[in-house]
């Protein structure tokens, strides 16, 4: 497959993941040592360092879904991710920037759906055993507001 | 500050002289809301605008809001911090569109009226008319049309704005008390690190109550006791300022007690294998004050929170966006003065809290639990009696004390 069949492959695996609630995988499509971030276009324009979720380990990505699971209080809802196509930024045999964009609506059980985040993933994939990972995804939203609170990943 | 629009008496709202009921309809009915905008926020309070280092160049603006109203705080070549309210004196649109900027003047894109730093009404295009024809009056006085100024008070780089000519000084408005915890945490210069904004589902007052509800802490927010994060070896209490609008919540290490407890904790902690977390990194922080406090939450009223969970700094504003509708901006800080690797901490920590907190994400749900349950219940109340019916000072956390001192405050400002 071409890098870019390999990218938009890895993408719906990602968003299929999160979207049918096996957020147990999630942390997989990463590398052990990672940074994954979840921010806006202000931040990053002004060079702002902070995330609302700002991990740098997979272990961490893990945690996350385990405070999800046992810990964290929120209603009932999921999200529907659609992932555009990905602008490659660089490539080599060992790794692949890109820039993906994404839309994710929320569906909360009562029913109601709404545009809950649009945006793009500044992503880093390094080539392991043929595999691809992520060593960085930072999600950029376009808005700086956040409605009501971020449970599920982006 | 009164105006004659207000249609409920606020007084006519409660039933009974206790604090230890709320009536619902506090929390959705718009001319409490209306009542509230004159009153609380146009009037003698010190309503959050920014911080000192958000405008620290001459000419650097930003706009933000006071309740609903909004507002332009800029710094001029005099060095001095000018706040006025962001609207045309002729027909009344917006004078400064960005979020922040830098400006030698400001100037209406209607009509081209101008104003300068200090928002008095500098300028109006074709004034004289056009080839004799037309203009202004020469009767129309420029000086009189300014948009309405608001006082400004520093206070440890927090700058506060007040469109009040009765408010007293911010350190009075604040007590004592209030002063040194503010003090205790921004007693160095601070650096943004990042800016979010959540928006909430409730009326603004919903949220502010949350902070001041040391109550429902360890009941709603589960992360610490789930991975066993607590120490067994804390106290804490609850500080409330003479107004009862201020408060501080905190909690610290014990240090006689850590002594005896610290070996049963750790076999506690053994116990529960399963709920560790995995990377134990995420909290790991260092100490930075030596009076033990490792979480502060302070309250001024109406609107500002400051944040100390251990190394996690935190201002938060707390916006009305109509009835049903808050707007809460977080900004974190840190230090200018951090190492890289106490930067790392504070970014790390700083997953606890905002939209994705770990202790704070259900924070931007209740509200609107609250105010989705309350839809049929306008001739209700809500109970507020944990720790009986004073709004005073108090040790440990089982108590509602903090939001008695909010109603206190809120009826006071209301009624006057």
């Amino acid at each position: 497959m071409t890098d870019l069949m390999q990218l938009c492959a890895f993408n719906a695996a990602y968003a299929n993941t999160i979207d049918s609630d096996a957020l147990e995988i999630w942390p997989t499509y990463f590398t052990e040592i990672c940074h994954y971030r979840v921010t806006h276009i202000e931040n990053e324009r002004e060079g702002l360092a902070a995330g609302i979720v700002y991990a740098n380990s997979r272990a961490m990505l893990e945690d996350r879904i385990s405070a999800l699971r046992e810990a964290n209080i929120y209603e009932r809802h999921s999200y529907r991710h659609m992932i555009g196509m990905p602008l490659i930024t660089a490539s080599s045999d060992d790794a692949i920037e890109a820039s993906t964009p994404f839309m994710v609506a929320r569906i909360m059980h009562t029913g109601q759906t709404e545009l809950f985040a649009t945006g793009s993933y500044q992503d880093k994939f390094v080539r392991t055993d043929g595999k691809l990972l992520l060593s960085r995804r930072v999600a950029v939203c376009d808005s700086t507001v956040t409605d009501t609170l971020l449970a599920l990943p982006l | 500050m009164h105006s004659s629009k207000t249609t409920t008496p606020p007084s006519a709202l409660w039933s009974r002289d206790t604090l230890t009921r709320v009536p619902f309809t506090v929390y959705d009915d718009p001319s409490v809301y209306q009542t509230e905008q004159e009153r609380l926020f146009h009037g003698p309070t010190w309503n959050y605008l920014c911080l000192e280092a958000d405008i620290s160049e001459t000419g650097s603006y930003l706009t933000t809001f006071v309740g609903e109203t909004p507002v332009v705080v800029v710094r001029d070549d005099d060095g001095e911090i000018y706040a006025f309210e962001n609207r045309c004196s002729h027909r009344g649109a917006l004078i400064a569109l960005e979020k922040s900027g830098k400006a030698d003047n400001f100037q209406c894109v209607y009509h081209a009226w101008s104003y300068n730093r200090q928002g008095e009404l500098t300028g109006i295009a074709f004034e004289n008319g056009v080839k004799g024809k037309g203009g202004m009056p020469a009767s129309f006085d420029k000086s009189a049309h300014n948009p309405r100024p608001l006082r400004i008070a520093v206070y440890c780089g927090l700058v506060f704005g007040s469109f009040s000519e009765d408010v007293p000084s911010i350190e009075e408005y604040l007590g004592d008390e209030i002063c040194e915890r503010i003090e205790r945490v921004l007693h160095k210069p601070v650096e943004v690190i990042g800016r979010f904004t959540q928006a909430l589902p409730n009326n603004w007052k919903l949220y502010f109550e949350n902070v001041k509800d040391s109550y429902h802490a360890s009941l709603l927010h589960l992360f610490f006791t789930t991975f066993e994060l607590n120490r067994l070896s804390q106290r804490g209490g609850v500080i409330i300022d003479e107004s009862g609008g201020h408060h501080v919540s905190y909690s610290m290490i014990d240090r006689e007690a850590e002594k005896d407890a610290s070996y049963k904790e750790q076999g506690l902690r053994s116990d529960t294998e399963n709920y560790r977390l995995k990377d134990p990194t995420l909290l790991a922080g260092f100490e930075e004050y030596d009076d033990g406090v490792t979480l502060q939450i302070l309250s001024v009223f109406p609107g500002f929170v400051l944040q100390q969970i251990q190394n996690c700094l935190a201002i938060r504003q707390v916006l009305p966006r109509g009835t049903g509708r808050t707007e809460l901006n977080w900004t974190y800080i840190g230090y200018t003065d951090d190492t890289p690797e106490q930067r790392e901490t504070r970014l790390k920590q700083s997953n606890l809290i905002g939209p994705a907190g770990f202790i704070s994400m259900e924070d931007g749900a209740v509200g609107g639990f609250v105010q989705r349950g309350i839809a049929g219940a306008r001739e209700l109340e809500a109970i507020v009696e944990m720790g009986g019916d004073s709004a005073e000072s108090s040790e440990g956390r089982a108590t509602e004390a903090s939001i008695r001192g909010f109603w206190k405050a809120y009826r006071q400002y209301m009624s006057a």
